[in-house]
């Protein structure tokens, strides 16, 4: 199993979400981040302060996977999360070594 | 906080006090509620278009001592003519426009600053406005308008008016009058009472922003009762007081009653609707407290957004529409001068708008929501000196050059100053009033549109085109700034001195960490 932790612009999310869908991920987990990679922050003037905004809005989803999913899951959100700009995002892949469904107890493949 | 409320007490305490002493002394003075009742007693307004009567000199300088009666005893001789009653629509006018001073005050500008804080400061600026705002209105009914406006010497009032005695007979039914800018127009000097209450609050509110997120609560209002009672009173009175036109019946009496005006009256500087007395006053006093208060922790090294300049725009725009009852009201009359002033406001306040945008897309390199609410704003302050005091053209002027004036005030003056006026007081409200103030000298002139000023109050007769002197009046307008910012600027250090004595001056820092909110209101803004 592969725990898949990808970062991509926030008005992507419903395009991602989708492209997941339609190759059969159950579930995905969303969460709004703020972080800073290649694409540079912007700066803000009120009157005469001016402040740097490095952490830029992002958007991080996480979804666990079978194995044999990977390369599918990772296409999907290649293509649908692109927009040829900096500051789409990335994707990490972590192996997964337990999965637990709290409501029936199942584990492993069963419970994804 | 003991000491705090040992304070209040002891000031109201000295109040009652003074206030019975007034009273035995007003026994000597028979009939003296009924005279202010029946005539309008030139006791209690201020100059628009008004400067002392300066073609009356030679033929008033004959006669000091009939100049020296008092204007109340010249009341009996004119009583047996039908008394002026005030007119409904001047009345209805002038308490629209009180309501609309408060509107500028505790929700305005407590959004426009609160929008600009952080949000956990959110709670302590509104609470800050809408209780010095309280607190100045009581204080003004107690002393204040006594001292502002009451006949005294040059500085100062006296305690005629302490409590508003004298005001309302209630054995009688009688309202005392106050006199307006034009002969037989009173108006109850209640409501005069209550519209020059909201610019005493105004005022005080003003000063707020400049050490907004870190002054304790309990300091402020120290602060406010020392600066209100030994800045705010004796300028009002220095700039405003005078007899009112109904004493000036002949010629003889000028002389007598233009040397029981205030001193900044006398002088013949022209501030419509407050350019001395509330934006110059209030920014100085600011810019003070920003030194000594000193800067927010953490104050150019931390981020300090606005929270929300949604609520500074709403501010903004409220002050805007209030602002028509400060400027337009201050003529006390619905007449042509309201009108002029009305209109005034109105244009002057859009060409800053357009003025600080349109610069600070240039400079800055983006036109932003707060700059142009900044410069509503600054707009508004440039004008309230010169409301009726100026046409059209003064109007366009004055509007876009206090734009880019104020749009410098908070940047590249700032950064001179190296005082952390929080949210730009001095920048805004004191460069926004000088720059209205002299300017009102330039544009009353009848040649460049403006109005000109009243140069006899015996007939009334405006000032000749080729009498207005523009140098002779900007000099004049200057001298009004000037005293203003050294008056203002003393009590202020000496008010947050005697504060900081008393209770210290700042939170510490974990509080001020935490914000205010929570630490000094125990309350959050946003759940």
């Amino acid at each position: 199993m592969k725990l898949v932790t990808a970062i991509i612009k926030p008005f992507k999310l419903d395009e991602v979400r989708e492209a997941l869908s339609a190759i059969g991920v159950q579930g995905i987990t969303v969460t709004e981040v703020k972080g800073f990679g290649r694409q540079k922050g912007h700066t803000e003037l009120y009157r005469a302060a001016e402040y740097v905004v490095d952490f830029l809005p992002k958007v991080k989803i996480e979804a666990a996977i079978k194995s044999d999913m990977l390369d599918a899951v990772i296409e999907a959100i290649e293509k649908s999360a692109n927009t040829g700009k900096i500051g789409d995002g990335k994707i990490f892949v972590f192996e997964l070594e337990q999965v637990v469904r709290i409501r029936t107890g199942e584990t492993g493949a069963e419970a994804l | 906080m003991k000491r705090l409320f040992s304070l209040i007490a002891v000031c109201s305490a000295l109040a009652f006090g003074g206030s019975a002493l007034a009273q035995d002394k007003k026994a000597d003075v028979p009939a003296e509620p009924s005279a202010r009742a029946t005539q309008p007693v030139p006791d209690a307004t201020k100059p628009a278009e008004a400067k002392p009567a300066e073609a009356a000199p030679a033929a008033a300088g004959a006669a000091p001592a009939a100049g020296a009666a008092p204007a109340a005893g010249a009341a009996p001789a004119a009583a047996p003519a039908a008394a002026p009653t005030p007119n409904k629509g001047d009345v209805a006018w002038l308490m629209t426009s009180t309501a609309l001073v408060l509107l500028m005050s505790v929700p305005a500008l407590a959004l426009f600053y609160g929008g600009m804080v952080r949000s956990k400061n959110m709670l302590s600026v509104l609470m800050q406005v809408f209780v010095v705002f309280s607190l100045i209105v009581v204080l003004w009914c107690v002393y204040g308008y006594s001292l502002a406006f009451t006949e005294g010497n040059q500085f100062i009032g006296g305690f005629d008016r302490l409590f508003l005695k004298g005001t309302f007979d209630s054995m009688k039914g009688e309202f005392a009058m106050a006199a307006t800018f034009s002969k037989n127009t009173p108006i109850p000097e209640l409501l005069f009472v209550a519209f020059q209450a909201t610019f005493a609050a105004i005022t005080c509110a003003l000063i707020l922003g400049a050490f907004a997120e870190r002054m304790k609560f309990s300091a402020v209002l120290i602060f406010m009762v020392i600066w209100f009672t030994f800045a705010y009173t004796p300028i009002a009175h220095m700039v405003w007081f005078w007899a009112g036109p109904d004493a000036y019946t002949d010629p003889k009496l000028v002389d007598g009653l233009n040397a029981k005006a205030g001193m900044i009256w006398q002088w013949g500087a022209l501030d419509f609707a407050g350019g001395t007395v509330v934006h110059i006053n209030a920014g100085i006093a600011g810019l003070v407290g920003a030194y000594l208060v000193g800067k927010r922790t953490g104050f150019g090294k931390e981020k300090m957004t606005p929270h929300n300049l949604p609520m500074t725009m709403i501010g903004a725009s409220l002050l805007w529409f209030g602002w028509f009852g400060f400027n337009a009201g201050s003529a006390l009359e619905a007449n042509n001068a309201a009108v002029l002033a009305f209109m005034n406001t109105f244009l002057a306040t859009a060409c800053a708008v357009l003025s600080w945008t349109f610069f600070e897309w240039i400079f800055k390199g983006k036109p932003s929501m707060l700059g142009a609410a900044s410069g509503a704003v600054a707009g508004l302050v440039a004008i309230t000196p010169a409301a009726g005091n100026v046409g059209i053209p003064g109007a366009f002027a004055i509007g876009l050059i206090a734009g880019v004036v104020c749009l410098w005030g908070v940047s590249g003056l700032k950064k001179m100053l190296g005082a952390d006026d929080s949210l730009d007081v001095f920048g805004v409200h004191a460069v926004g009033g000088i720059t209205g103030a002299l300017l009102t000298g330039i544009f009353c002139s009848p040649d460049l549109g403006g109005p000109g000023y009243v140069a006899d109050w015996v007939t009334a007769a405006m000032v000749k085109p080729a009498d207005y002197s523009i140098m002779s009046q900007v000099i004049t307008q200057a001298k009004a700034v000037g005293v203003t910012l050294v008056w203002s600027g003393v009590v202020a250090f000496i008010a947050f001195k005697i504060a900081d004595i008393i209770v210290g001056l700042r939170v510490p820092e974990e509080q001020e960490r935490e914000g205010l909110d929570i630490t000094a209101h125990g309350e959050s803004a946003y759940n």
